[in-house]
């Protein structure tokens, strides 16, 4: 119901697809916290968009919710304090980076689990296989031996 | 009457595949030549039906049919021819029609070509392609029907959404398709070789060029689209990991995945039973693209014509046809044996990590486009996955498959040298490294993944030119001997080293964009000047446009560099009156490989009265590679593609007179080899 009414909501904001740029009177006066800032927003969803982030809407909004992060970054926040904040106006929706929780252990997870466990299927295929690359027993050399030996009969094949 | 010849030939059409698939199935039972070729003809005569109702429906677009709901709801007499033609697949009907052309015209080419396969392989194949070609013209016909009429025609029809009126974006879904429905072609193979139960190097030989041809059309049609995301969205970037992205990317990577699987496949006849597994994936993964796109279960930022009612529909037939071919899999795979033995270093090897790890990168691109749905369906709680995660997650574990990639090439069938290779990689090593050093030590505020991205783009790029001047004995032998032996490598062996440079070029101009990137706003009044990098903009007019379909407005931009005008800049911010939306044109100043990329936002009225406007500008480094880098992936498939020993009808062309003009690999030193070794044994 709630994904309904946002597509609703976004299906309204016509001027979606459009470079999200704010006046630079609205930056943060230092440098290195508006970089700061910049970086949070590309973490942060828009919620009014469909799947963009507040660094990329031009909802006013999502204007808004940059001005709050600035602002919370002016106050001497932490970027960690100000994903807190979000997570606890908005929850897991919020949050384009989601949290490691057993919720997402899956998502953040499975990719490894196949990488380490195919690395472990192939080191284990190896104890496998080397033995047959190594050294001849001592039946097989013998074997060999009387193959090499042997005159070649051509009626045999 | 145009539009009702087009129901009644893909009513047509879809009896002729039904008949196909009866046909086949049949003369598969019995042996019988004539129902086997009565099979073939009803695929050919199936795809001129489709071929008829397209041409149909492009008339109706081109005439402006507004009786026609369709061109009704998608088009507008005032809208350029071009945007016409492509309005015809710019909807869910017609995208569907789009997507049944392309799946008979590649059933029709394996019907008709392909004479020297085994019959019995051909037939079921033809079979399974007339199956999948049944289902999807079938749900054109009875649930989305380009040609439905409307009582009351309208005046004038809806327009097509402004932002796709874009000559890269008329050509993004054709080559999309042809992509996503050449899979089908490996699918049906697949399908084939499950019910024969014979998977070996001459099936591997056979699906190779059609995963060849899907694949290069899937890199072209996902390059297309990417550049228009990137000049048309105005967004300064070009990959969003949206979930339409990444609906077009998981094929791309399965594809990718099966090229080199079934390379093992063909040449030791190994990995069988993963090969025919990643061919049925391929295909599953290009119609869960189709429904993900099409059905609007994700949400996404260019998503155009969605409909979920059709989606529950799309999700069954998705169920169906993979369904079909994932429990046969299940039944026959088992029968399979294993192939020929390798050494722990050795080319299969690195084969087989190249697959896990592209495995593994898709898995990440699937889980974290489906977790959002699944997240909420069970704990009814809404999630979010974004970049942050696919950067991350697909980042880490693609940045191991290019590490690896150099040393595939360079090591031996069966057992392999790895000291040796590294030792041959020494100084593609080294460049990489100095990249790397450089991209971290100079470029300003620091940024280390950047960074380390730069070196493995060097390290692809100089590792695959290590591996060509291997081959070529480059300095170990006289230059023109060594220009002899490059000119007699196979063009399967050029066009691995074009797509491996090509990967990456783009690698390397991905991360020298992202950590180069500089971007500066400014609300300006005409006369106003302001810097983006080393780049001074001056906004010296803006001014009404009065265009075919839309009005605006377009500012006059100079951009110069230390006082010397280097580029006039035209943004224009555009509202098409039909569709109440507004749109931004970007401009770009192409400065070598840079980009000096300039938008202009929207109107502010001063305090004064006199109008300001917000203009940005990106000065994008070396972006020009991001899209030249798929480019020659695409030109190396069609080169291997081109590959003799690669062709469908190899069997006959092997015997005609006209080889000598393409000398195969080396034959002499081969042919001295096997004397010299003769008297010996």
């Amino acid at each position: 119901m709630k994904r309904l009414a946002l597509i609703v909501a976004a299906a309204f904001a016509s001027v979606m697809l459009t470079a999200a740029s704010d006046d630079p009177a609205d930056h943060l006066k230092d440098a290195g916290q508006e970089s700061r800032a910049e970086s949070l927003f590309g973490e942060i969803r828009c919620v009014v968009c469909q799947n963009e982030s507040i660094a990329a809407s031009e909802a006013d909004i999502a204007h808004d919710m940059r001005m709050l992060v600035r602002g919370q970054i002016a106050a001497g926040k932490t970027d960690q304090d100000v994903r807190d904040y979000m997570y606890a106006r908005y929850g897991d929706y919020i949050l384009l980076r989601p949290r490691l929780t057993l919720g997402t252990a899956i998502l953040w997870g499975a990719p490894f689990v196949i990488v380490l466990s195919g690395l472990g299927l192939l080191l284990a295929r190896r104890r496998r296989i080397l033995p047959l690359e190594g050294e001849l027993s001592a039946s097989e050399l013998a074997a060999l031996k009387r193959l090499e030996t042997e005159p070649q009969d051509p009626g045999a094949s | 009457m145009i539009a009702e010849l087009g129901t009644f030939a893909f009513a047509l059409a879809f009896a002729l595949s039904l008949a196909q698939v009866v046909l086949s199935i049949t003369a598969r039972i019995r042996g019988s030549a004539m129902l086997r070729g009565a099979g073939e003809g009803a695929a050919g005569a199936a795809f001129l039906a489709i071929l008829l109702a397209f041409a149909c429906l492009l008339a109706s677009f081109i005439r402006s049919d507004f009786s026609v709901s369709n061109v009704a709801e998608h088009s507008h007499t005032a809208k350029p021819l071009l945007y016409k033609i492509a309005g015809s697949w710019g909807s869910h009907e017609g995208s569907m029609a789009l997507w049944c052309l392309a799946l008979t015209a590649f059933g029709a080419v394996v019907a008709l070509t392909g004479r020297n396969l085994p019959w019995r392989l051909k037939t079921m194949t033809v079979a399974t392609q007339g199956w999948l070609g049944a289902l999807f013209i079938g749900y054109t016909l009875f649930a989305s029907n380009p040609f439905m009429r409307i009582a009351d025609a309208p005046v004038e029809g809806a327009s097509l959404n402004p932002v796709l009126q874009d000559p890269a974006l008329a050509f993004h879904p054709p080559m999309l398709y042809l992509g996503y429905v050449g899979f089908s072609v490996v699918f049906s193979f697949a399908v084939a070789a499950l019910i024969e139960g014979k998977v070996d190097a001459a099936w591997a030989r056979w699906v190779r060029p059609w995963t060849l041809a899907a694949w290069s059309f899937l890199t072209v049609g996902i390059t297309l689209g990417s550049f228009w995301a990137y000049y048309e969205l105005g967004w300064g970037g070009w990959w969003f990991w949206d979930s339409v992205e990444n609906a077009s990317f998981m094929p791309w990577l399965i594809g990718t995945a099966l090229l080199h699987s079934a390379i093992v496949t063909e040449k030791r006849g190994a990995m069988q039973g993963w090969t025919v597994f990643l061919a049925l994936c391929s295909f599953t993964f290009a119609m869960l693209g189709t429904f993900m796109v099409r059905s609007g279960a994700i949400m996404s930022v260019h998503a155009f014509a969605v409909d979920p009612k059709r989606g529950i529909i799309l999700l069954s037939i998705m169920a169906l046809a993979s369904g079909a071919g994932f429990t046969l899999f299940a039944w026959r795979a088992p029968k399979f044996s294993g192939g020929g033995l390798y050494a722990p270093v050795s080319r299969e090897t690195t084969l087989l990590l190249n697959n896990l790890f592209l495995a593994a990168a898709t898995v990440a691109v699937l889980f974290g486009t489906l977790y959002p749905m699944i997240f909420e369906a069970v704990t009814s709680k809404p999630i979010s996955v974004g970049p942050p995660y696919f950067d991350l997650v697909f980042g880490v574990i693609m940045a191991l498959a290019l590490v690896i990639l150099p040393a595939g090439p360079l090591i031996a069938w069966k057992r392999g040298d790895a000291a040796g290779a590294l030792k041959r990689l020494a100084l593609a090593g080294g460049l990489a490294l100095a990249a790397a050093a450089a991209g971290y030590a100079f470029v300003s505020p620091k940024r280390a993944l950047a960074a380390i991205g730069c070196g493995i783009g060097i390290w692809l790029i100089a590792g695959s030119l290590t591996e060509l001047a291997e081959r070529a004995r480059l300095g170990r032998t006289a230059i023109a001997e060594s220009l002899r032996r490059l000119g007699g490598l196979p063009r399967g062996a050029w066009g691995m080293t074009l797509a491996h440079i090509g990967m990456g070029v783009f690698v390397l101009g991905a991360c020298v964009e992202l950590g180069g990137k500089v971007e500066a706003t400014k609300v300006m009044v005409p006369g106003d000047t302001f810097q983006a990098g080393i780049y001074s903009l001056k906004l010296d007019s803006v001014g009404p446009i009065d265009g075919p379909n839309y009005l605006a407005e377009r500012a006059a931009i100079t951009a110069s560099l230390n006082g010397k005008p280097i580029c006039a800049a035209d943004p224009e911010r555009r509202t098409y009156p039909e569709s109440h939306t507004t749109t931004s044109e970007v401009s770009i100043c192409y400065r070598g490989l840079t980009h000096l990329y300039i938008v202009l936002g929207e109107r502010r009225e001063g305090n004064d009265g006199v109008p300001r406007w917000l203009v940005t500008a990106y000065v994008n480094p070396w972006a020009w590679l991001i899209f030249l880098g798929p480019v020659l992936m695409a030109l190396g498939g069609v080169t291997s593609l081109s590959d003799r020993r690669l062709r469908l009808g190899v069997g006959r062309k092997a015997v005609s007179p006209k080889i000598e003009s393409t000398p195969e690999v080396e034959p002499k030193p081969k042919a001295k080899a096997r004397a010299k070794k003769a008297p010996a044994t």
